[in-house]
């Protein structure tokens, strides 16, 4: 009965091994995420969905377009400028870092770094920068971070998204891992990403209209008229964690990069809608 | 160190319409920070929009206005190089101007 | 909630004087009210207007008039708002001669949001960004040709629903 017992979990840990390779196929898993979102709002453009909330609410998109005139962003994305116009201590500046001088590149992040076999999102990347030259790091969530990746955000403005994953077997974990912690249930209201994002997209959570999942980080950093000013992804999963009475990890902790990853990826082809300005 | 006013003027036919985007935190002294201590009210009193040697516009705020108060306007007259001089001053003595080109 | 502490001192201190002189005072008061806010070239700032609770007592400390409804005022806001914080807001009137234009939120802590000074060759035209404390009726204020007329329409805020 035992040997049996052993032979049935061997036989089922390697088919799962086995099956866990073939089925992660991001391309198809892209196509049917978009497909979800566009038949279920067939008359929302599909370059419209990066506008979050405002794609599913003209009331909303009335008052977004009136602030969006002379958003509040600007500052941001000013400041942003100027770091990057700014030296560090040795001379060397935040354009060394990147491709193109970190000009129009922010549609590439995040992205999987083969050598380190880790994701590797825009914030990590400029606080990696920062030290990289002796300098300390910023707080991953506002201030002078959501400045940085305003402005570049900014040069990337109707670029589409196209995030890669190589054919290793790290990255497509990664993806994986990403797209567990979308579909996990967690916290005392016992919600995963999707419950919101993907099963009510323009439906209302007592009193806010919630975003379509598709193209949901594009316009990442974003003002929030609720925060009174600047935020990060990682501000924004870490109190989306907090609101549905969860713990939440440390701002681009390995676990939210793969999230980032698997949630970028799923909004390739759509622009860079960034800085974003929200309720 | 960087004003804390963003102008944009345009010059269209023979008016001029003009937006500006002022950094301020606009506190209406109704809030409590973390501890829980009152915020305490620290907001824009009067903005003066000058062109010309003339006053073409004033804002009387008070703390309800938004934070990082912004107001759109139009005036006669005006033409692309002309300056526009705009001044704020706040509830603590706090102030700032800026001098735009009308484009 | 209305702050009635003002009111009792004030009459207290008319009898105490004896009403003609409180008579003369609150004539002297009301003048200079007027010509302060009428001197485009002062930076003064309404200070007693700002903390008004009615929009009768903000409109008189501000003009020293009382409004009466027109159609010529086109106040845009929204049927709801995204967020108290910051609801945009815009007034545009056809009537003549405008000088100058108030926004108000009857039910926020103080009345009076904002005012602006119209001189001649601006037109009657402001948008702006309010905070809204609850829903609320905004009133837009025009002054024209030295009358004051209103527009009003309710905003209604809700509290979100995610908070920070």
């Amino acid at each position: 009965m035992r040997k049996l017992l052993l032979a049935a979990l061997l036989i089922a840990g390697t088919a799962q091994a086995v099956s866990a390779a073939e089925t992660v196929d991001p391309q198809k898993d892209l196509k049917s995420f978009r497909e979800y979102f566009t038949s279920r709002f067939p008359k929302v453009q599909l370059d419209d969905f990066v506008n979050g909330p405002y794609s599913m609410d003209e009331g909303l998109r009335a008052q977004w377009k009136a602030i969006d005139e002379f958003p509040p962003y600007e500052f941001a994305i000013e400041k942003g400028k100027e770091m990057f116009a700014t030296p560090f201590k040795n001379g060397k500046s935040y354009g060394d870092c990147f491709a193109d001088k970190g000009i129009g590149v922010r549609q590439n992040y995040p992205y999987f770094d083969t050598d380190k076999g880790e994701v590797i999102t825009l914030e990590l990347a400029l606080n990696r920068c920062r030290q990289a030259n002796g300098e300390q790091p910023y707080s991953y969530t506002k201030d002078e971070m959501s400045a940085l990746t305003a402005y570049m955000a900014f040069t990337s403005r109707g670029k589409r998204f196209d995030i890669k994953i190589p054919n290793d077997p790290r990255a497509l974990a990664a993806y994986k891992k990403g797209e567990e912690y979308f579909y996990t249930r967690r916290g005392q209201l016992n919600f995963n990403c999707a419950t919101c994002h993907v099963q009510n997209p323009g439906n209302h959570i007592r009193t806010e209209v919630l975003a379509p999942a598709l193209g949901i980080v594009a316009a990442m950093p974003i003002y929030r008229s609720n925060w009174g000013g600047m935020g990060t992804f990682s501000r924004r999963i870490t109190s989306c964690n907090t609101q549905v009475r969860a713990s939440s990890l440390p701002p681009q902790d390995e676990l939210y990069r793969d999230v980032e990853y698997y949630l970028t990826y799923m909004g390739n082809g759509l622009p860079v809608s960034g800085p974003g300005a929200r309720p | 160190m960087a004003s804390t006013i963003r102008v944009r003027a345009v010059a269209n036919g023979d008016a001029t319409e003009v937006q500006s985007l002022i950094q301020h935190p606009m506190d209406s002294g109704f809030i409590k920070d973390s501890k829980g201590e009152l915020i305490p009210a620290h907001h824009i009193e009067v903005v003066t929009f000058e062109h010309g040697g003339k006053t073409v516009f004033t804002a009387l705020w008070g703390p309800a206005v938004s934070k990082d108060p912004y107001v759109k306007f139009k005036f006669k007259g005006g033409k692309k190089g002309d300056e526009l001089k705009v001044s704020w001053v706040d509830n603590k003595g706090k102030s700032d101007s800026l001098v735009a080109k009308i484009q | 909630m209305k702050d009635y502490s003002q009111a009792p001192v004030l009459a207290r201190r008319a009898v105490l004087k004896g009403a003609a002189t409180a008579g003369v005072a609150g004539i002297g008061l009301a003048t200079m009210g007027s010509f302060a806010f009428a001197d485009a070239d002062t930076k003064d700032w309404p200070e007693k207007a700002f903390k008004e609770k009615s929009e009768a007592d903000a409109l008189k400390d501000l003009y020293g008039k009382t409004a009466e409804p027109s159609d010529k005022i086109m106040l845009e806001a929204p049927e709801i708002a995204e967020n108290g914080a910051v609801v945009p807001v815009s007034v545009t009137s056809s009537l003549p001669n405008v000088t100058a234009v108030a926004i108000l939120v009857l039910d926020n802590p103080n009345t009076l949001v904002a005012a602006y000074k119209i001189p001649e060759g601006t037109e009657p035209s402001v948008a702006n960004r309010l905070k809204m404390a609850k829903t609320s009726k905004v009133v837009a204020v025009v002054e024209s040709g030295g009358k004051l007329y209103s527009a009003s329409k309710e905003v209604k805020v809700t509290v979100g629903g995610c908070g920070g």
